[in-house]
């Protein structure tokens, strides 16, 4: 040992707990995925009936595609997903923002929403098809409450969390109580109204397909069902697949519009 | 315009938070309300502008406020309390759109206030985007756009850091010899007190009576920072604080 005192770089300890967004790698493990499945079933290691291969199930949807009936299924399904989230969102919002403003509203309608909210909608359904009918309505009706109650329950605690500052600000510059609600309490809910959407379309698909499956002619559901019934596997998985593929189209825009919406935010 | 305030006590359930305020804030004079952390001087400039209703006495308007004022009592908080989701002219253009203007005169109104707080070239940006200085300016001029008769800023520079206070202040100061605007300003800051206040009104801790109300002669465009006079009526201020200001740290704060 010298009289040199040791000298050293202090070791980094900082870094981390900060996720990026990485591009493509999302793809590249879908693709590998399907790419090591295929493989397996090839080379046997999957039995067919165990587990259809990914081509199997992609010449499946081929055969529904010529077959002409993907549309039609396409079709219904989309028809009762847009009505049943839009008309369920359009009411949650109104109570939401109801809640979230008015003493009487809130003190009356929050107990009956948290005593609704958890019921299995599905254990409904013989009422709903009392009540709606048996066509679409009782599937719609379905989606409508599912969506109802996350919408309601974001919407007003939204409302609850815009900055009192604001609102105060508003009222010593003189706006009417219309435009603090429109200017001010509306815009400023909106990030958590947006990430109730998500939430909302989730459960929206997911009822779809349990409502299409307890009773529906053509829809995705009903699709999945009867290859279910026929024990073909790969029409099954391609069934799957297009559900899939509608909650991914569904997320992206979802996370289009607040992109849009919520751009001063970033 | 002339505001009165009357005799004025409140309480915040049984808790006496104001006790028999009463003073008068005179056209074109700037009266500057400190005291001791918790004494209520934020409480009593919302009573003022009629953000909170007082419990006992009353704010008293004397005389009509100028033609032309859409806004008479206007506030610049401490927060700044600006919309996020609106560009720095469409937060002024906020609280212009439930006026009838043409848009016109909106628009002229909207580049008059932000040409005079030096914010014409940052009229598209953000709130995120600005520094707390420039956010404020924006704030001041969302109250000029009203042609406010008294402004009522809630310390309004705590929330920036001191190099910008100060260039804020000069700010004020021009501001103030240019329009000669009545104001009442609430600071911990003594030393801004000194610099923008005619008057000082000291108020004591919980709950909040008026001590004192020193008045300052030297004209305000003529204090500068380090001035002689305004380092002892600053050293006076403290000495009337410095026990109550202490006595209110020690306080349980369960308000």
């Amino acid at each position: 040992m010298s009289d040199q005192p040791q000298t050293r770089t202090v070791a980094f300890r900082g870094g981390g707990f900060n996720p990026k967004p990485i591009r493509m790698i999302g793809l590249v493990v879908f693709v590998v995925i399907i790419a090591i499945w295929e493989f397996l079933s090839r080379i046997g290691a999957i039995p067919p009936l165990f587990m259809p291969a990914p081509s199997q199930a992609w010449s499946a949807l081929q055969n529904l595609y010529t077959s002409g009936l993907l549309w039609v299924h396409l079709e219904a399904s989309t028809y009762r997903l847009l009505l049943g989230w839009s008309l369920g969102t359009a009411l949650g919002l109104i109570v939401g923002i109801m809640i979230g403003l008015f003493s009487v509203a809130r003190a009356g309608l929050i107990p009956l929403v948290s005593a609704i909210f958890p019921i299995p909608k599905i254990a409904l359904l013989p009422l709903f098809i009392i009540w709606f009918g048996i066509g679409e309505g009782w599937k719609v009706a379905t989606i409508l409450f599912g969506v109802f109650f996350p919408t309601v329950i974001g919407t007003f605690g939204g409302v609850d969390n815009v900055d009192r500052g604001l609102i105060r600000m508003g009222q010593s510059f003189g706006l009417s109580w219309w435009s603090i609600v429109r200017k001010i309490i509306l815009p400023g809910a909106l990030p958590a109204i947006l990430s109730s959407f998500r939430i909302s379309a989730s459960i929206a698909i997911i009822l779809l397909v349990a409502a299409e499956m307890i009773g529906a002619q053509y829809g995705i559901g009903a699709y999945v069902l009867m290859a279910g019934n026929l024990m073909a596997t790969d029409e099954l998985i391609a069934g799957v697949a297009i559900l899939s593929v509608i909650g991914l189209i569904v997320a992206t825009l979802i996370g289009r519009a607040e992109r849009y919406f919520l751009r001063w935010r970033r | 315009m002339n505001l009165h305030i009357n005799n004025l006590s409140h309480y915040y359930g049984d808790m006496e938070v104001l006790s028999g305020i009463d003073f008068l804030i005179e056209q074109g004079r700037i009266v500057c309300i400190i005291g001791p952390s918790g004494c209520g001087k934020s409480t009593l400039l919302r009573l003022v502008g009629g953000l909170e209703q007082p419990t006992q006495g009353d704010v008293l308007q004397i005389g009509s406020p100028p033609e032309g004022s859409l806004n008479p009592l206007t506030y610049i908080f401490q927060d700044f309390a600006l919309l996020p989701w609106r560009t720095v002219e469409g937060n002024v253009s906020l609280v212009l759109e439930d006026h009838a203007l043409t848009p016109a005169r909106r628009e002229e109104i909207i580049a008059d206030v932000l040409a005079r707080t030096k914010l014409s070239d940052f009229r598209k940006a953000y709130p995120r985007q600005l520094s707390g200085g420039m956010k404020q300016r924006v704030a001041i001029a969302r109250a000029l756009a009203v042609s406010p008769d008294v402004m009522l800023m809630d310390e309004p520079l705590s929330a920036l850091d001191s190099q910008t206070r100060e260039l804020l202040m000069d700010d004020l100061i021009q501001l103030w010899t240019r329009e000669r605007f009545t104001a009442v300003y609430v600071t911990h800051n003594l030393n801004e007190a000194v610099r923008l206040g005619h008057q000082v009104i000291v108020l004591s801790r919980r709950p909040g009576k008026i001590r004192e109300i020193i008045t300052i002669d030297k004209p305000i465009e003529e204090r500068e920072l380090g001035d002689p006079d305004l380092e002892r009526q600053q050293k006076r201020l403290w000495d009337l604080m410095r026990d109550e200001a202490q006595a209110a740290d020690m306080e349980l704060a369960d308000v």
